[in-house]
């Protein structure tokens, strides 16, 4: 959507065709039971770049997102459990629990990312640098990329190439000490890869949960105004106003080529649409294995496309609920739970969370993230009941028994989820109105994101940059000419960031493809 | 020293801040907690409630009420209906202005009037010859303002009143749990909002009623920093602020006219006299010297500022009331004007100003350069003019009634 409006507000005549009768893909709002609008994917906002909100002018769209004040970490162990508030002195305090140092560390460690942050952020709002090329375009990205890493100075250098290799938890180690601490802030490190918070190139992933940037703030976290559906909204809004055309309920069957180039596509209706280009905003192997085939792409490509990984690992848990929930640790009502609630109560119940992934089975004691929005935005949800979303990790795609077999084990996957939090929310059972469970089978199979990985593949290490998704066409084009691709599949990958989009749509306008 | 208003005993142990000032006289909740941001947010995405007793109050009752209302006040007060609130300002007879505020016709020959700056010696000078008498209420009423898109859904479950039908500036009296209100759809905020009036002696009981009806819709006690956002938002000036009243300045420069700060539309100028219509009527014909502007400052620009130290680009939370000088777009050595106040607008994502420019500039979309301090070092950014109302989003007017039309409207149109 926000490659469509790009390239629509450059005047193109632009075509949007999405499947379903929602726009937004992962990111969209439905009324999931009567009164009760969920997130039903992606479920907060953060990320999205300020300058594209500015560019495409979301805010006068209805791009609406209200800041998260607190972090709760709610505990089993007697004590109160961890909230991170906006409030500072608060923070140091709640943290001087559990350690004085991690306490006073705390703001040293805000430094450092904020330091790096400066940095990734010429990564994310510039193409991938080609480091095989020697086009003096290409040099002079490496070059510039080159002086942002100088001006870091040689500690942050440092810091930046570990960030780049270590695991969530060794970055962290460099810091904090106390693991009531770590255990919550590793969680960014693994959100939508299948790799543990002790897995090398898992701190890079932290980083990227932490570039976000709220009105100038950086690392918050907000709530979309009426869901995430919101800001797809906002977008497609902007894309109209330029001129686009969006259509809904148009599944696109297949890409036509002609000599090895894009010539249009073909719906599932059959109607042929002709066009001069072709962006495609599906995952790169649906796209290019899909929607075009294999015997139209080199072997090469194909190869890579194939090891490309996805590997969801996450699943959903959308509550209506009756009542708040009363969290043992912290009961009543209160700021608590107006922000982001994290089951993640030590390093080794992340890690072995992971350990049962490996082996092709669903966390018996998972990672849960959750927000109750619906505190923040009555809209949500009729008065005085409430929605609850949980993000849950992990939920291997490839079960043991076969990722076509979720059907079966969905919902002993949803009581699970249900009896871990209730250890800690004791009231949860009575106040359940209804539930909606979404393993990564049903994400794939209700939105098209491959494995239902919500990256369009992992964000590790050697799928990220030049390399992403596949080497040498890190930079939107595939083997097909006239064919793009512009989703979080490309670099620099999701998250409701809209880098893609804007990039994509930028190389197109500076190539004259269009 | 300020004393507390009536509804101190509930706001006070709510303000766990601290943060409070003198606001006339008034102990004010500057923000309950230390960050004011969510209380920002409750305005515009559910509903906060914020105590304005501290505004001063008068009844003007009489037979004569509106003909000398209409005599002090720059709008004529005769065609002002029963049931309908006013905004406008006063002048002295140099057409400068006094204060703004509103005047609501609660019933036949009696009105309500707020102003900020005590006004009651003012108004008494020009009651001679009429039948009105002037009874300063403003330590005998409290007032609460419940601002925001859940505001009336709150009071729908507990005032008699048909709160789908209380129009924009529209006010009415009724019972709220039994409490005897006046209920204005009136606000400093510029979205759907309500201003409750009652007599001091029910303030707590109507501060309860409210916090226990407004529970599922996030009722949200909010402090005058949130306040101060939106109000700037609305493009809605303050006294003491974006202008200041001409009876306390010494110079003329600091005094303002309507016409110059964006209330020429609250002037009727073709009708018997009124405090300020001969300077008026001749601004009008020749035109004013300043204009009140709205001003978007490129964020870009100072991004690039603040990049060029090694910083990131860093809002303050909170709006801003110091004078910021202006420059001319083409001679930075030109000064043009000042902005009044500003704040980073987290609804619109812009960084906003209210200033005085002089009237040539007063063009939408002209460049001018603001004044930004970055490493306490001067630098200028591009500011681009605009109209003063930056939001005014649809629900600030609608009615719901109305509303179900037009989305079925809408409905239909996109089903074609």
């Amino acid at each position: 959507m926000v490659c469509a409006a790009y390239l629509a507000k450059a005047g193109r005549k632009v075509l949007v065709l999405e499947r379903r009768h929602v726009l937004g893909g992962a990111a969209v709002s439905e009324e999931v039971f009567p009164g009760f609008t969920f997130s039903v994917m992606s479920y907060v906002v953060s990320l999205f770049r300020p300058h594209i909100i500015r560019e495409l002018g979301l805010a006068q769209h209805g791009y609406e997102v209200i800041p998260m004040d607190c972090t709760f970490t709610p505990s089993l162990n007697g004590d109160k459990g961890l909230a991170r508030w906006s409030d500072a002195a608060l923070t140091r305090r709640e943290v001087s629990v559990f350690s004085k140092k991690d306490a006073e560390v705390y703001p040293e460690f805000s430094r450092a990312m904020t330091q790096i942050s400066a940095f990734t952020k010429q990564v994310i709002d510039n193409n991938a640098p080609d480091i095989t090329s020697m086009h003096p375009k290409e040099l002079g990205n490496m070059l510039r990329l080159g002086g942002a890493m100088r001006d870091l100075g040689p500690d942050m250098m440092h810091l930046n190439t570990k960030l780049l290799t270590m695991s969530a938890v060794d970055f962290l180690d460099m810091w904090f000490e106390s693991e009531r601490m770590k255990a919550p802030m590793s969680v960014s490190g693994i959100i939508g890869t299948f790799q543990g918070v002790r897995s090398p190139g898992t701190a890079y992933v932290l980083l990227h949960h932490y570039m976000g940037e709220l009105d100038g703030a950086f690392r918050s976290w907000g709530f979309s105004k009426g869901g995430t559906g919101g800001v797809s909204k906002a977008c497609a809004r902007a894309a109209e106003s330029f001129g686009a055309e969006i259509r809904t309920e148009a599944p696109v069957s297949s890409i036509r080529t002609k000599n090895g180039r894009a010539v249009g596509v073909v719906l599932e209706n059959g109607d042929e649409l002709d066009a001069n280009i072709v962006v495609s905003n599906a995952d790169p192997r649906r796209t290019l294995m899909g929607m075009v085939g294999e015997d139209q792409l080199p072997e090469d490509y194909v190869t890579r496309l194939k090891r490309y990984k996805f590997r969801g690992s996450s699943g959903k848990v959308n509550l209506a609920l009756d009542a708040l929930p009363n969290f043992k640790c912290r009961p009543g009502e209160g700021p608590h739970l107006a922000g982001d609630i994290t089951i993640a109560p030590s390093i080794d119940y992340l890690e072995k969370a992971y350990d049962e992934a490996k082996y092709g089975a669903y966390s018996q004691k998972p990672f849960i993230d959750m927000v109750i929005p619906s505190l923040t935005d009555p809209s949500v949800a009729p008065p005085g009941k409430h929605v609850m979303s949980c993000f849950v990790q992990y939920a291997p795609y490839h079960l043991k028994e076969g990722a076509d077999k979720w059907p079966e084990h969905r919902e002993a996957f949803g009581d699970t989820v249900i009896d871990t939090l209730s250890d800690y929310i004791p009231n949860l059972k009575d106040i359940i109105l209804h539930r909606q469970v979404l393993s990564p089978w049903d994400i794939e199979q209700k939105v098209g994101l491959t494995e239902g990985n919500i990256f369009q593949g992992e964000l590790s290490l050697e799928q990220l940059l030049f390399q992403r998704p596949v080497p040498g066409y890190a930079d939107y084009t595939t083997p097909i000419k006239d064919l793009w691709l512009c989703g979080s599949g490309t670099h620099p990958g999701g998250g409701i960031i809209g880098s893609s989009g804007e990039l994509s749509a930028k190389t197109i306008l500076a190539k004259n493809a269009v | 020293m300020p004393i507390g208003s009536p509804f101190y005993e509930r706001t006070a142990p709510l303000c766990t801040s601290m943060n409070w000032k003198d606001w006339s006289g008034y102990y004010a909740v500057c923000s309950f907690d230390t960050i004011h941001i969510p209380e920002y947010f409750a305005f515009r995405h559910s509903a906060g409630m914020i105590d304005v007793t501290p505004l001063f109050k008068y009844r003007v009752k009489g037979k004569d009420a509106s003909a000398f209302l209409s005599r002090v006040m720059v709008k004529n007060i005769d065609k002002l209906a029963v049931g309908r609130v006013a905004y406008l300002c006063w002048c002295n007879d140099e057409g400068k202005i006094i204060d703004d505020g509103t005047v609501m016709h609660v019933s036949e020959n009696e009105f309500f009037v707020t102003s900020a700056d005590p006004s009651y010696l003012w108004l008494s000078r020009f009651t001679r010859g009429f039948d009105a008498t002037i009874e300063d209420v403003t330590d005998s009423i409290a007032g609460l303002a419940l601002q925001g898109p859940t505001s009336r859904e709150i009071l729908k479950q507990c005032v008699d009143i048909d709160m789908d039908n209380l129009k924009f500036f529209g006010i009415c009296e009724g019972k709220l749990d039994n409490i005897p209100v006046r209920v204005s759809r009136t606000g400093y905020t510029g979205d759907l909002g309500y201003e409750i009036w009652t007599e001091n002696a029910n303030a707590l009981k109507l501060w309860d009623a409210l916090m226990t009806h407004g529970k599922n819709y996030n009722i949200t006690p909010a402090g005058l920093d949130a306040m101060d956002m939106t109000r700037i938002e609305a493009g809605l000036i303050l006294n003491g602020a974006d202008y200041y009243n001409a009876s306390h300045m010494l110079i003329a420069e600091r005094m303002s006219t309507p016409y110059e700060l964006g209330l020429g539309w609250t002037v009727n100028l073709n009708r018997s006299n009124f405090n300020g219509q001969s300077a008026l009527r001749r601004e009008n014909e020749e035109g004013s010297m300043w204009a009140t502007v709205g001003l978007d400052i490129d964020w870009s620009e100072l991004e690039a500022v603040c990049n060029s130290y090694g910083l990131p680009p860093e809002v303050d939370g909170h709006a801003w009331r110091t004078s910021i000088p202006i420059y001319d777009n083409n001679n930075y050595n030109k000064q043009v004007g000042y902005a009044t106040s500003g704040t980073w607008s987290p609804t619109l994502k812009k960084n906003i100003a209210i200033a005085t420019i002089q009237k040539k500039y007063d063009v939408q979309g002209t460049r001018v350069q603001f004044e930004v301090t970055v490493e306490h070092t001067r630098h200028l950014v591009t500011a681009i003019v605009g109209p003063l109302q930056f939001f005014n989003p649809e629900r600030k007017r609608s009615n719901p009634a109305l509303n179900r039309e037009i989305n079925q409207t809408t409905l239909a149109q996109s089903i074609k």
